[in-house]
């Protein structure tokens, strides 16, 4: 079993979002990064599947090299060895080009990332590496056995689950209860280190779609408070002021 | 040249959250002079595909073929793919969901088209193509110009105030070729609580957090939403715990949901629960902690018990009917 588990480097879900350069750029100073929380589902999954099935896991990161803490930590919680395109992601096309790219060289049998970033929430870059490399693509997988050449999973569809089975290879989406985050242990900490990072520059594609500037939402008006006493007054305003029941 | 909007359906009807995709996707093709066209597959109600044209589209293209009344993201990709070849679309437009952005990411490398999920805004057009789209969870939004011949937009729910007319779209049947390597996957079980609202359609939430001290204790919170019409949700260790379906479980890694009315009961307002609830027009929380950060991003709130006051807005509600 050959998996590749595609990793997001993003700022920690409790990090204050501002930008600089006249809204141009993330203001990264104290912010807190860290490994996407889905993909640290699914590189747990990986890892799991891994010391059941035998074989190996590979973690791939598309961006700068600011992300090298995040991807040892990757490999400290099991992974074997990492890859790293060295790029500034433009958007989830070019993304899934550089991951299609590299899987596209090695034949690996599961592709597994988060059901999406926590920093642009696209949620299409499983769907398009699919696509990419013409093989199924499925999302949000919240289960996922395999068996020989055949994996089944379930996987969230409005208000419910779907079961299915497929024939591997698959690209999956992943998110909770998958797996459950793994924090990495010491022997894993130090074994880490030596573990092969090997750092590849990205393929050149058309770009198609360029960024622009960032803006904040409008601040929040003060909250009405109603005294616990006088409950039905909330249903009242919400006839008469909000207008939403 | 028309714009195509993909819409989902379910038994037999398309989706509110589709809908306003519609409408949307009528704007656009006002703003760019051509027809809106609307790409319905499976099973679906004649009447339902007609009323799109409320929403502002001319033509509904409907694929009627069984096989795609299940939900199946790969074969409405290449499905979706030959509509844009044969209407010569060079704008496409989906709501915003786990389908929506799958259908259109397999769609975006068929035909090599930009893609942009998120979209909160109509877009700006002069000259260049310019969308606005929702990125950190709700915490910003960021101005994307689409620079490809075809473009993808994933419009989120309440990005455009649907209208309704009474004029009616033609349907017009729609025979693609489907591909036999969409088919693969078996599908071994379908579990849907269908008689429950979906937490992404409902205009009204009642959502519990931890507060609710148990599952046992849930009767008073189901009685309001029954009142109010309204869906329910729960926050991350609620679900954790199995108190709740995991389905229901909102927030940063779970389901984000705009309501026009979400009432928190019990939640603290973790920024990564908020990061689910950011989208809702009003949000109502009953804490009995002033201090619940939740009163920080709250429209009204409630200091106290929500075993006390929950029956209270019940009694409340229903004898407003
Ligand atoms: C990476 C990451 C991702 C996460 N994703 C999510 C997510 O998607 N969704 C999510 O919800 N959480 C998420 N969390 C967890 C989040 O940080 C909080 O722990 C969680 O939201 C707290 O849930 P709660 O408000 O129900 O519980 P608590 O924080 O325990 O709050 C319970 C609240 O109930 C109030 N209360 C108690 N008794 C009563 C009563 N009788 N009447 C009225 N009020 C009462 C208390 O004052 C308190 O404010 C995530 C955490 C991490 C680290």
């Amino acid at each position: 079993m050959k998996i590749l588990v595609c990793i997001t480097n993003v700022p920690d879900t409790t990090a204050k979002i501002t930008f600089t350069d006249n809204n141009t750029k993330l203001n990264k100073a104290g912010v807190q990064f860290i490994i996407g929380p889905y993909d640290d589902y699914a590189l747990a999954r990986a890892v799991e599947l891994k010391e059941k099935l035998g074989g190996s896991v590979t973690v791939l990161h598309v961006g700068g090299a600011d992300a090298e803490p995040q991807i040892r930590k990757a490999l400290a919680i099991g992974a074997d060895d990492a890859i790293r395109v060295n790029a500034e992601p433009v958007d989830s096309y070019f993304v899934a080009s550089q991951i299609a790219y590299v899987a596209g060289q090695n034949n690996y049998d599961l592709i597994l990332m988060g059901r999406e970033s926590i920093d642009f929430n696209s949620g299409v870059v499983h769907g398009l590496v699919g696509e990419m490399l013409g093989i199924p693509s499925y999302s949000p997988v919240m289960k996922l056995e395999i068996e020989g050449t055949t994996a089944t999973l379930a996987r969230e569809i409005d208000g419910g689950k779907e079961t299915l089975s497929a024939t591997l290879p698959l690209v999956l989406g992943c998110q909770e209860p998958i797996s459950e985050w793994k924090i990495p242990n010491m022997r894993g900490i130090m074994t880490a280190r030596t573990k092969p990072l090997l750092v590849v520059e990205p393929v050149a594609m058309e770009e198609f779609t360029a960024p622009g500037n960032y803006s904040l939402p409008a601040p929040k008006g003060a909250c009405k408070m109603i005294p616990a006493d006088q409950a039905e007054m909330l249903i009242k305003l919400l006839r008469t002021e909000a207008k939403v029941i | 040249m028309s714009v195509l909007i993909f819409v989902e359906i379910d038994n037999g009807s398309v989706k509110k959250t589709s809908l306003e995709a519609v409408a949307y996707g009528a704007e656009v093709a006002k703003m760019t002079g051509t027809t809106a066209t609307v790409l319905a597959l499976g099973k679906a109600d004649a009447a339902a595909l007609e009323q799109t044209g409320a929403f502002g589209a001319s033509k509904v293209l409907h694929a009627s073929d069984d096989k795609l009344t299940h939900e199946n993201s790969l074969a409405y990709a290449d499905v979706l793919a030959q509509a844009v070849t044969q209407e010569d679309s060079k704008i496409i437009i989906l709501a915003k969901s786990g389908l929506g952005d799958a259908v259109a990411a397999r769609a975006s490398a068929k035909l090599k088209a930009g893609i942009v999920s998120g979209v909160t805004e109509l877009p700006v057009i002069n000259g260049n193509f310019t969308v606005k789209r929702s990125i950190f969870t709700g915490k910003a939004f960021s101005n994307v110009e689409i620079k490809s011949d075809i473009k993808i937009l994933v419009v989120q729910k309440n990005a455009f105030e649907a209208t309704e007319s009474s004029e009616k779209a033609t349907i017009e049947a729609f025979s693609p070729v489907l591909r036999d390597q969409d088919f693969q996957a078996n599908i071994v079980s379908v579990e849907k609580a269908s008689s429950e609202l979906s937490l992404t359609e409902a205009n009204i939430i009642v959502s519990g957090g931890r507060g609710m001290k148990g599952p046992e204790n849930w009767q008073p919170l189901l009685d309001l939403a029954g009142a109010l019409g309204a869906a329910t949700g729960c926050s991350k260790p609620v679900s954790d715990l199995d108190w709740r379906p995991h389905h229901e479980h909102i927030g940063q890694t779970g389901i984000k949901v705009a309501p026009n009315l979400y009432i928190a009961c019990g939640i603290s307002g973790a920024i990564q629960h908020l990061a689910g609830v950011n989208g809702s027009k009003y949000i109502v929380v009953i804490n009995k902690d002033p201090e619940a950060p939740f009163f920080k991003a709250a429209d009204y709130g409630i200091v106290g018990d929500v075993f006390e006051i929950l029956p209270k807005l019940t009694k409340a509600v229903e004898d407003l009917k």
